[in-house]
């Protein structure tokens, strides 16, 4: 009777155990599902934006355009020595009408091309040359088969006529696909064949800059002064409470505060990563005290007791002990903490660097945008293409915030000591 | 004043840790390069009192220590008396081996470098290779210096601790249960150590082990429940106890 009965319960636990180990294996195999398919989506549609489709043109200059260039490169015509020679590939094509159809068949900022061209090799100036200049972004799509050339012609962005001289090019072997390294050289543009995230990236960078130069040293000592130094009373406590709380706050709270207070008041730049670095070091500040804070708590008392017992004082005790041995876990905190104020969006949107900007920022006070600003205004835009570039602006942010994440786990497991 | 011979004298210390008292009342005289023990139950305020010797006591928040404790004639709960230079002149071992986890060599040069007692890199070599020596921890580990301090064995780590507190200089050793961690052959090996210390240090040491105390000190006090309840010469109190509760206590009735 007693064996039967234990033998009823024991079948029990063993069932309810292996039911829990089910729940909580069912739940991580779901959240891991849910990002890899997150990631991998995201990472298939950005496919088509890392090639890019270029047209090779015949080029060549007059005897005039060569003058012209030796004077000053600024004063070729470029924009008609790219349409000259590009219609001269089509003999056939007259009217004022097809032409300018023929010419979309280029980017707009096809030119720039071949200017670098000629400034690259000025020992071609005479020679007939074959210059490769991007496609605009509909040809692109189409050579990447996204636009359907089977449609009927008014449900496509590209006419029949264009199709015709696109397959003349094609079978003149005078497509080429080659790797967009302009997403990484160009900044934003209103064309997607053109636009790139050097702006964003370098943005991101400056405004990283100001915010661990501002937030890592404030945060550590005002971590060490509440962890170390600090009477524990009433007035500790709610200092404590409300980094607490400011650790909650909702992030576009900062930029009200970095709107109404840096440029309201204070005047700083408009759109500049010193006053976007700033709001988001005031936004890190409250993560990195309290990471600090943890990391110096978990440093046994006893290694304290052993400083303080050979006679060190406080200052010594914090900066040849609780500090050095705290660092992994400060370091891990304060990463963690920039890789957060890195995604950010909203509190830069309260001070201007949502915004379109063309020019590479070159110092902390110049007009910037930041990659995830730049993600959010090319998922606006209406061309098609930039449905591909967003993607792909998404993937290479999100490898930076994971190489990010990689250094301080690299980081902690170099420092990491045991005791 | 009246000229004291006394190395430590402490006249009516009462310590509170928030509203609890922990120590009421402890007279007590300690003799320079003696070995003196403190015995008694757990919780009964000997490792208390032992931490009022170098003020460890002002680390723990919201613990109070009244009352007058002189040494070599100077109160050091004075205003006047720095606490880092009265905590290089009193050396303190732990509990449990509390090595930086820094090299051995480091961990015994630290405290004259920051105290600034060597003037040169030789001198320190020497300070810690004297230090060592005198801590009976030189030949286990003369050959690997730079080996991490918490490479060493229990035994080894509570000695280098040992070595790290005789390397400033100091003049008392205070020892809270320097053996409760380690195994009966590293015990020995301790013991032998601070038989060897007390010709150069005043030795204060906290233990729960009665035959340990009665090996050790020439003078042992009992406590019990926060207070002193007999100091006498150690023969004296474990073979002729004149207080009940330590006759109890060295009898194995309390414990």
């Amino acid at each position: 009777m007693t064996d039967n009965f234990t033998e009823i319960r024991l079948r029990k636990r063993y069932r309810a155990e292996k039911r829990f180990k089910i729940y909580s294996v069912s739940a991580l195999i779901l959240a891991l599902l849910i990002l890899a398919t997150l990631i991998s989506s995201i990472a298939i549609s950005s496919i088509p934006a890392f090639t890019q489709i270029n047209i090779g043109i015949d080029v060549k200059m007059n005897d005039d355009q060569i003058l012209q260039f030796e004077e000053d490169p600024e004063n070729v015509s470029w924009r008609s020595l790219q349409k000259k020679s590009f219609y001269s590939m089509f003999p056939d094509v007259e009217t004022r009408k097809d032409k300018k159809e023929l010419n979309k068949l280029l980017s707009t900022g096809a030119y720039i091309e071949i200017k670098k061209f000629y400034l690259d090799n000025p020992n071609k100036l005479p020679d007939n040359n074959i210059i490769y200049v991007p496609a605009s972004d509909d040809v692109d799509l189409l050579i990447k088969d996204i636009i359907d050339r089977d449609l009927p012609q008014d449900m496509r962005t590209i006419s029949d006529n264009q199709i015709s001289y696109l397959d003349k090019l094609i079978s003149n072997n005078r497509i080429k696909k080659t790797i967009s390294w302009r997403l990484f050289s160009n900044s934003d543009s209103r064309e997607p064949e053109l636009a790139g995230l050097k702006g964003g990236i370098v943005g991101t960078l400056l405004t990283m800059f100001v915010t661990l130069i501002i937030s890592f040293p404030i945060g550590v000592l005002a971590a060490i002064y509440l962890e170390e130094i600090a009477p524990k009373n009433k007035f500790t406590d709610i200092i404590e409470v409300n980094i607490n709380n400011l650790a909650a706050v909702p992030s576009i709270v900062y930029g009200l505060l970095g709107l109404a207070v840096f440029l309201n008041y204070m005047n700083m730049p408009r759109s500049a990563p010193l006053v976007g670095g700033i709001v988001l070091a005031l936004m890190t500040l409250p993560v990195i005290i309290i990471a600090t804070r943890a990391a110096m708590a978990s440093i046994p008392p006893s290694i304290r007791e052993a400083a303080y017992g050979v006679g060190a004082s406080q200052m010594q005790v914090i900066v040849h002990h609780v500090f050095p041995l705290a660092l992994p876990g400060i370091l891990t905190g304060t990463i963690i903490g920039i890789a957060r104020a890195a995604g950010e969006t909203a509190p830069l949107l309260m001070i201007g660097m949502m915004a379109f900007i063309v020019d590479v920022p070159s110092k902390i006070t110049d007009k910037a945008t930041v990659l995830p600003a730049q993600i959010y205004m090319w998922a606006n835009n209406p061309e098609r293409s930039f449905e591909y570039l967003t993607s792909a602006a998404i993937l290479i942010l999100l490898v930076i915030l994971i190489m990010m994440n990689l250094l301080a786990i690299l980081l902690r497991k170099k420092y990491e000591r045991r005791w | 004043m009246i000229p004291n011979q006394y190395k430590i004298t402490t006249s009516n210390v009462n310590v509170d840790y928030g509203n609890k008292r922990a120590l009421h009342d402890i007279n007590l005289q300690i003799e320079e390069k003696e070995v003196t023990a403190l015995i008694g139950p757990s919780g009964c305020g000997k490792s208390t009192f032992i931490r009022c010797l170098n003020r460890m006591n002002d680390l723990i928040e919201g613990c109070k220590v009244e009352g007058k404790i002189m040494i070599d004639e100077v109160d050091i709960n004075s205003p006047d008396t720095d606490i880092v230079e009265l905590r290089a002149r009193i050396g303190m071992v732990f509990q449990k081996p509390n090595p930086f986890p820094k090299s051995i060599y480091d961990n015994v040069a630290y405290g004259p470098r920051i105290h600034g007692l060597a003037k040169s890199n030789e001198d320190l070599d020497n300070i810690v290779t004297k230090s060592l020596k005198r801590a009976g921890l030189w030949n286990e580990v003369e050959d690997r210096l730079d080996a991490s301090g918490l490479s060493l064995s229990g035994g080894q780590q509570q000695r280098l601790c040992i070595a790290r507190a005789i390397a400033v200089n100091p003049d008392i050793l205070l020892m809270d249960e320097p053996c409760s961690a380690l195994d009966p052959i590293a015990t020995a090996v301790i013991e032998e150590l601070i038989n060897e210390l007390k010709e150069r240090y005043t030795i204060v040491i906290v233990t729960h082990s009665m035959q340990q105390a009665a090996r050790l000190s020439e003078k042992t006090a009992y406590f019990h429940l926060g207070k002193m309840i007999e100091y006498d010469i150690t023969s004296n109190i474990f073979t002729n106890p004149k207080h009940e509760m330590t006759e109890a206590y060295i009898s194995g009735r309390i414990g």
